[in-house]
């Protein structure tokens, strides 16, 4: 090997490294335009549409609604201690309700219910393909773009606001909890200094937030399980790509969002 | 003759395996053609590709004289709709009661017309000989034979005018085999359906076959009657008909 393919080859690694990451980005777009467009046009599936919201949202409740108790309680108990430092114990209601409704509210809801359902969509798509029921399902003169993408797509769309609006609510009543109780907050005085601090564009940057992670969740679920091969191998790769993307995409638009929302 | 399909000159590539290399082939109208061929020689991708699950790389396949490749949209959900399949492992939806199923199609999986489509769902049933109680049980709670039924019950519950077998007895035991054998004979004969069948068990082949072709290499090297099958002169199809492991086909028993 001469000297000058010793110094290329690195660089050609890390060209098709590029060439590869904007093709996965370039296939995941084309699979979200066309499962919008999907979306879009009858024929839909209504029946569908409340099996998954059920599937997503109510049965996503006791998870989120943990996640969301436990973390306000934690919040508040840290933003108390790291305030004593410098008297400044009051800010525990303002600060623990923009932290959970701005950041961590959608966020670890965005992140519990993407560990729940996109992988559940990814290994059962993934299944469907390996199982050839895709392909069945084709010959049934129905689509599997409209009757199993579309509902998921939907379904977890509409149903991320209300869980995090949810988590939002009991994030915030865990630090209310904890602060009452252990801290030797006034009850009243808690939530009067929660009002007044909580804007109606808080509330509003978070549930946008939600509609999107719930979007990119089943997007990643619905990408990797319907192009999954390769046996069951396939459906336990399906499955872990599926939750890694739902994760990235979840942190990488929470991050644009906020940045654009409050970063003038 | 005119024929209900006609393929020419069908190629298909995976990156550089060469799976179909110019498959030319007519299938006539309530004929019963059996694709047979060694496990890989892509006898499930050339059905695949007459039903639009796979795009061709080149060739063309004309249903009634229409071509079919390149489809898309209505055309493509019409002509779908005068084929059915049975999937080699039922495909059966698990998510679905069985008579659902077997309605799929002509509910296009919506859930109208419970009672109507139920009776119609038992009597696809009776068709493949079971029983009306199974209509309610899950695909899961079937054996592989029963699961074979149902998804033949589903095939043919339309109506299609062509069906498409794709190795009917796999994984089932002799006796299972041929009851599924004879139920696929009976159906098609009842429905006046063109169908194409692909295989490797003989016992199968002797029994659906009007005609035969064997797949090897990408092209189709013979074809003829069943009752040619015996006395093809081809030493390809002498090899695969009786099994044997000595012959112009290689198959590595190292790798």
């Amino acid at each position: 090997m001469s000297a000058a393919d010793t110094l290329l080859k690195p660089l050609i690694a890390l060209g098709a490294f590029v060439i590869g990451a904007f093709a996965a980005i370039g296939r995941l777009a084309i699979f979200a335009a066309r499962a919008l467009k999907s979306a879009a046009t009858p024929p839909w599936y209504p029946a569908r549409l409340f099996e998954q919201m059920a599937l997503i949202g109510w049965f996503s409740l006791p998870v989120v609604g943990l996640t969301a108790l436990f973390t306000g309680a934690a919040l508040a108990q840290q933003i108390y201690v790291g305030g004593q430092r410098f008297s400044a114990e009051s800010t525990v209601p303002a600060v623990t309700v923009i932290a959970i409704v701005r950041e961590l509210g959608p966020v670890l809801a965005g992140l519990m219910v993407a560990g729940r359902v996109a992988s559940a969509m990814a290994a059962e798509l993934a299944t469907m393909r390996v199982t050839e029921q895709l392909d069945a399902m084709v010959t049934l003169r129905t689509d599997p773009w409209r009757y199993l993408i579309a509902p998921r797509l939907v379904a977890s769309t509409l149903m991320l606001p209300v869980l995090v609006l949810i988590a939002n609510i009991i994030g915030v009543l865990g630090g209310y909890g904890l602060s009452v109780f252990r801290l030797g907050f006034n009850a009243a005085n808690y939530l009067a200094t929660t009002r007044r601090f909580i804007e109606a564009d808080d509330i509003l940057s978070s549930l946008v937030k939600a509609a999107v992670f719930g979007f990119v969740i089943a997007l990643a679920g619905c990408y990797h399980g319907f192009r999954s091969s390769g046996g069951a191998a396939g459906v336990g790769r399906a499955t872990t790509n599926a939750v890694v993307l739902a994760f990235v995409l979840i942190l990488l638009f929470n991050l644009a969002i906020t940045v654009l929302v409050f970063g003038n | 003759m005119t024929e209900r399909l006609k393929i020419s000159g069908l190629k298909k590539a995976f990156g550089s395996k060469v799976v179909l290399d110019g498959v030319d082939l007519s299938v006539a109208p309530g004929e019963s053609l059996v694709i047979i061929g060694g496990s890989g020689t892509g006898k499930s991708v050339l059905l695949k590709c007459i039903l639009g699950l796979i795009k061709p790389d080149a060739g063309s396949i004309l249903l009634d004289g229409k071509e079919l490749v390149g489809l898309k949209g209505r055309a493509l959900e019409e002509a779908r709709a005068r084929f059915g399949m049975l999937f080699q492992g039922g495909a059966l939806f698990d998510s679905l009661p069985v008579w659902r199923n077997i309605t799929f199609a002509l509910t296009q999986g919506k859930l109208g017309g419970g009672a109507q489509m139920r009776k119609l769902a038992i009597e696809n049933l009776t068709k493949v000989g079971l029983e009306a109680r199974v209509a309610d049980l899950r695909p899961s709670e079937l054996s592989g034979g029963m699961q074979k039924r149902v998804a033949l019950a589903r095939a043919i519950a339309a109506k299609p005018e062509i069906i498409f077998f794709d190795e009917p007895t796999t994984g089932l035991d002799p006796i299972r085999a041929d009851v599924i054998n004879a139920l696929i004979r009976e159906q098609v004969t009842a429905l006046g359906a063109t169908a194409l069948t692909i295989t490797h068990d003989m016992a199968s082949v002797r029994h659906i076959a009007d005609r035969v072709a064997m797949l090897h290499g990408g092209r189709i090297i013979w074809q003829g009657p069943v009752s040619e099958l015996d006395s093809s002169g081809n030493d390809y199809v002498d090899q695969f008909v009786h099994g044997r492991r000595e012959g112009p086909m290689r198959v590595a028993t190292t790798a």
